[in-house]
């Protein structure tokens, strides 16, 4: 009781001299990262509801983009592209990363090279990346298609050249890329689970698919969680690959919300257009973020 | 809890029969083929592409697409890399990347370690709000606010200079998070003896923390390095003058304009991908366990 009064100034003292440390050692890097991303954010929700345009001379439209955007048979082509894309990447890239990452965390020779060649892709530059697969995709003299050819297909698919197959072509080239990145994480995830489940689990005499099943599975269960939010975030977001591969086509085939952005706003001038449907796109990403943090967390619970 | 629950029963009959046991030892032996099978298909379609780039760069322009297809160059041209530096101005791409690869390297690691020593190791009120700001930007992709983004670095009047790449790359969350994911494996009690003796937070981040974090540190100068020499769309939005572009987008706009020249072009490639090939092949510890904590930061 004696001891309170005399402790409350210093306490004080102690918190602002606290406060003072821990600003100035965020400071220098959160100056950059308000100015560069936080105000950007914030801007963007008032440029959506303008006519902004190269000039910079912008008067307030109100909703005026959102419904232009509405009738946008562009916009929505380039929405249905990217669901397209994030509908069939999200779970094959899980599969694939998941798959690797099982397959490297048994003791086998050579697993620390496997690992290093896992990771390559996605360390190398998407122009590299995509201009070697567009040469193996070549529909008529490309490795990929001779290869189908002497398998048995006769009516090898056009890839990048066919409205068809462009998108699948994009999709398989992304898994290529992003497997390695997310078997790391998943091989971090493995590596937290105790062995004695395993031991336990055989010793009660489950097959592998069951231990798999029973105990793998739940014990990742936070990893691919977190892989899921990456991997959701990444897909909607796809944009250079896509660009340098395909530039959208043919026609609008492979055209993404990214890049309907790019162009709105880089190639037309649009900013008020573009930034609308950046909203869109920022709305996506972050609602679904939510709610995967959400049902994880009623999960838990 | 699934998993808890089966280490639970005790096991009824302890030891199998000689009979199950080498069964057993035969089936395992049987997945490990399977499972070097699997490694070994893996391995080829993941290098493929990158053994294409590589025999592709020396070949003659008629010798890539052949049917039957030629795996290996014959002969081998490797005057391929000697004109691809006549013919581009990969000299300037390469210093404009170098360039800005080490000062986006170095400002990240300095702000960024400097930024997660306040967050992991300073108490003070309204810390964990603006953590959480730095989070909320995972779930905010750059493609949707690059736009509002570009009218700011206009009105700086930064956009078409280097300066642009600097400072979009420079201030990213991930150094924040890396860092303060490794200090906080630090044990509190050596920063907690430096402040008693009479140490101040700057003393303790620069004389103790620093010091014990290198891994951490090399990782993030790993990882910052490769992301600013392969970025792509930062480049092709800010940098408009031709004698400002990057490795990315030069390399691209070699690829427009000599676009039947396969060979060349692969030869470009492999000259873009090499410098990071050997830092990752160099720092590969580094790379993975940076990616390692960074992905799974809770």
């Amino acid at each position: 009781m004696a001891t309170l009064p005399r402790t409350r100034p210093r306490n004080r003292r102690l918190v602002s001299r606290n406060t003072v440390a821990g600003w100035s050692f965020i400071l220098p890097n959160f100056l950059g990262f308000a100015v560069l991303t936080l105000l950007p954010v914030v801007v963007l929700f008032y440029v959506a509801f303008t006519n902004w345009n190269v000039f910079g001379v912008a008067e307030w439209t109100g909703t005026a983009n959102f419904r232009r955007m509405w009738d946008d048979a562009s916009f929505w082509t380039a929405l249905r592209n990217t669901v397209y894309y994030a509908v069939f990447h999200i779970p094959l890239t899980l599969a694939a990363a998941l798959g690797l990452a099982l397959l490297l965390n048994r003791k086998l020779r050579g697993v620390r090279f496997f690992r290093t060649v896992a990771f390559f892709p996605y360390i190398t530059s998407i122009v590299a990346i995509a201009v070697v697969w567009n040469q193996l995709f070549s529909p008529e003299y490309g490795p990929i298609n001779a290869l189908l050819g002497a398998v048995g297909v006769d009516d090898p698919p056009g890839w990048t050249a066919s409205s068809t197959w462009s998108m699948p072509a994009v999709i398989i080239v992304g898994t290529w890329r992003y497997m390695g990145y997310y078997m790391l994480l998943f091989l971090a995830g493995l590596q937290t689970i105790p062995a004695q489940l395993y031991e336990a689990a055989e010793t009660d005499g489950a097959s592998p698919w069951q231990r798999f099943v029973h105990v793998t599975l739940p014990g990742l269960r936070t990893t691919t969680f977190f892989v899921t939010v990456l991997l959701t975030i990444e897909s909607f977001k796809v944009f250079d690959l896509i660009l340098v591969m395909t530039g959208g086509g043919p026609g609008q085939s492979t055209l993404v919300l990214s890049q309907y952005i790019y162009q709105k706003g880089f190639e037309e001038n649009q900013f008020g257009y573009a930034s609308a449907v950046s909203i869109v796109l920022f709305a996506i990403c972050f609602g679904i973020t939510v709610i995967q943090f959400w049902v994880n967390k009623r999960r838990n619970s | 809890m699934t998993a808890t629950d089966l280490s639970t029963p005790v096991p009824a009959i302890a030891a199998p029969g000689n009979h199950a046991t080498s069964a057993r030892r035969v089936r395992s032996r049987g997945w490990r083929l399977v499972g070097y099978v699997a490694l070994v298909l893996a391995a080829a379609g993941l290098l493929l592409p990158f053994f294409w780039m590589v025999v592709t760069s020396l070949k003659t322009n008629n010798d890539v697409f052949t049917i039957p297809i030629t795996w290996l160059p014959d002969p081998v041209v490797w005057r391929n890399y000697l004109d691809i530096w006549q013919r581009s101005d990969m000299t300037t791409w390469l210093r404009n990347t170098l360039l800005l690869a080490v000062i986006v390297t170095f400002l990240q690691v300095l702000t960024g370690s400097f930024a997660a020593y306040g967050f992991a190791r300073v108490r003070f009120p309204g810390r964990n709000l603006l953590f959480l700001a730095y989070v909320g930007t995972i779930a905010v992709p750059w493609q949707s606010y690059m736009i509002p983004q570009f009218i700011l670095m206009s009105k700086l009047h930064l956009s078409n200079t280097l300066w642009s790449i600097v400072a979009i790359q420079a201030f990213g969350a991930i150094g924040v998070f890396l860092m303060k994911q490794f200090y906080e494996t630090i044990p509190e009690e050596l920063s907690e003896a430096a402040r008693v003796d009479g140490l101040s937070e700057f003393g303790i981040y620069r004389r103790i923390i620093l010091p014990l974090s290198r891994p951490a540190l090399a990782s993030l100068a790993l990882l910052t390095f490769t992301t600013t020499w392969n970025d792509y769309l930062g480049p092709l939005i800010y940098l408009r003058s031709p004698e400002l572009r990057t490795i990315q987008l030069g390399l691209n706009t070699f690829i427009s304009q000599y676009n039947a020249e396969y060979a060349l072009i692969m030869t470009g490639s492999v000259l873009s991908v090499l410098p990071v090939a050997v830092i990752f092949l160099l720092g590969q510890r580094y790379f993975v366990e940076g990616v390692a904590s960074t992905g799974l930061k809770g």
